[in-house]
């Protein structure tokens, strides 16, 4: 099938199930790995990549056909990309700094971690190389970022419960048992495929 | 000469993956196969070096301020070049890794050395310093990628080593694994730090 027929609302799904950017992609690991710890700041950082990878997604897809291919600068892109990126999170920062101080507190401050959050570098470059339409990849960004944040509050909430119910082995501490964690929610999540497909 | 130390100590006593936790979206997503591991594992080793190298050469005229996004600019450069000679000279890998190559730029490890070491250290030994975490990460992945593609596919670098009648783990070359093996080896490793230090 034309990658250009597909419903945008299949992509969101693929994105969030099937193709989940952290699960099958493993992208974003570093920030999963090191927020996860508590559930208040997983949900901060899961709703602030849902926000940023929905918007960044088309405002690249936007740079990258209307401006990088039509000069014929393709190789540029991961520099186009990551100014975006960094420029869009910048002002979103000082935009949320001013209007609101308890948003700010709740989700500004995961802002700049997510400048060096791959999932939302790699949901752009994803994108691009299954040349997704402008629409497809508004429900492309939605559906990366939505996956993201569930696999994060999933892996969190299984962790505080941890942390007052069972002992882990002194080793697998912290990152060593997350993974393992992961690893089965990843399994879980194998049990998705068939449903819908994207790639 | 402290950057000799600098290398051995990426080595092995602050290893890039096991000690720090960083570097691991690739670390899970390329480890299917040697030969992506190993390309990926050059690729990773050539920008740490040429970005240490030239983050410490500027550190004096870096801007405090905005050094974070000079430090991405200056990976980006030397990525680009890595997906050029990629694109050029092996078009089926560069295929294969997709996005793995562009997101070397959001790999934490290269960002982590340029910031923590090169911005204040001579060019020689940032430079050492960088290889060190660039092997340190190698000989994370490798191991990995070397037990997950005989497993998994029956074969090492592309070759056959199991007979035809081997029964394939298909699990060892689907994401969960990656999560299982990469824990594993952070528990294996961390126990034997563990026991090493009580002697």
């Amino acid at each position: 099938m034309d990658i250009q027929n597909i419903h945008p609302l299949v992509i969101f799904f693929a994105a969030i199930t099937t193709n989940n950017i952290l699960l099958t992609n493993f992208l974003g690991m570093c920030s999963y790995l090191a927020v996860s710890k508590d559930l208040k700041s997983s949900l901060g950082l899961g709703v602030a990549v849902i926000f940023v990878s929905t918007c960044t997604a088309p405002l690249n897809w936007l740079v990258y056909y209307k401006l990088l291919v039509p000069f014929g600068l393709e190789y540029l892109q991961y520099i186009a990309f990551i100014i975006v990126i960094a420029a869009f999170t910048q002002i979103i920062e000082m935009i949320i700094e001013r209007v609101s101080t308890v948003l700010y507190l709740t989700l500004g401050i995961f802002l700049p971690l997510i400048t060096v959050n791959c999932a939302i570098f790699g949901c752009v470059l994803f994108l691009v190389i299954r040349q997704y339409t402008f629409i497809q990849s508004i429900a492309y960004g939605m559906g990366a970022g939505t996956g993201w944040a569930l696999a994060i509050l999933a892996l969190a909430g299984i962790r505080t419960r941890m942390e007052k119910k069972s002992k882990v082995i002194p080793e697998l501490e912290g990152p060593g048992i997350a993974l393992i964690i992961t690893g089965v929610i990843a399994m879980a999540f194998i049990g998705f495929s068939g449903i819908v497909k994207i790639n | 000469m402290k950057g000799f130390a600098a290398f051995k100590r990426m080595l092995w006593d602050e290893n890039p993956v096991i000690g720090q936790i960083l570097g691991i979206c690739s670390a899970l997503a390329v480890t299917n196969l040697v030969k992506n591991t190993l390309v990926m594992c050059l690729g990773l080793i050539f920008t740490l070096m040429m970005s240490c190298l030239t983050v410490s050469l500027m550190r004096n005229v870096i801007p405090r301020q905005v050094r974070m996004i000079i430090q991405v600019l200056i990976i980006a450069a030397y990525v680009i070049f890595i997906k050029i000679v990629l694109d050029a000279f092996m078009p089926d890998i560069s295929n294969e890794l997709g996005p793995y190559v562009g997101l070397i730029i959001t790999n934490c490890i290269v960002m982590g050395r340029t910031e923590g070491y090169a911005m204040g250290n001579k060019p020689l030994d940032s430079v050492f310093d960088g290889i060190g975490a660039g092997v340190g990460y190698s000989l994370v992945l490798l191991p990995i990628a070397m037990i997950r593609e005989p497993l998994g596919l029956g074969t090492f670098f592309g070759m056959q080593v199991f007979p035809p009648e081997w029964t394939k783990w298909n699990m060892m070359v689907i994401a969960p694994s990656g999560f299982f093996a990469l824990a594993t080896f952070i528990w294996v490793t961390r126990a034997y730090k563990a026991g090493g230090a009580a002697k």
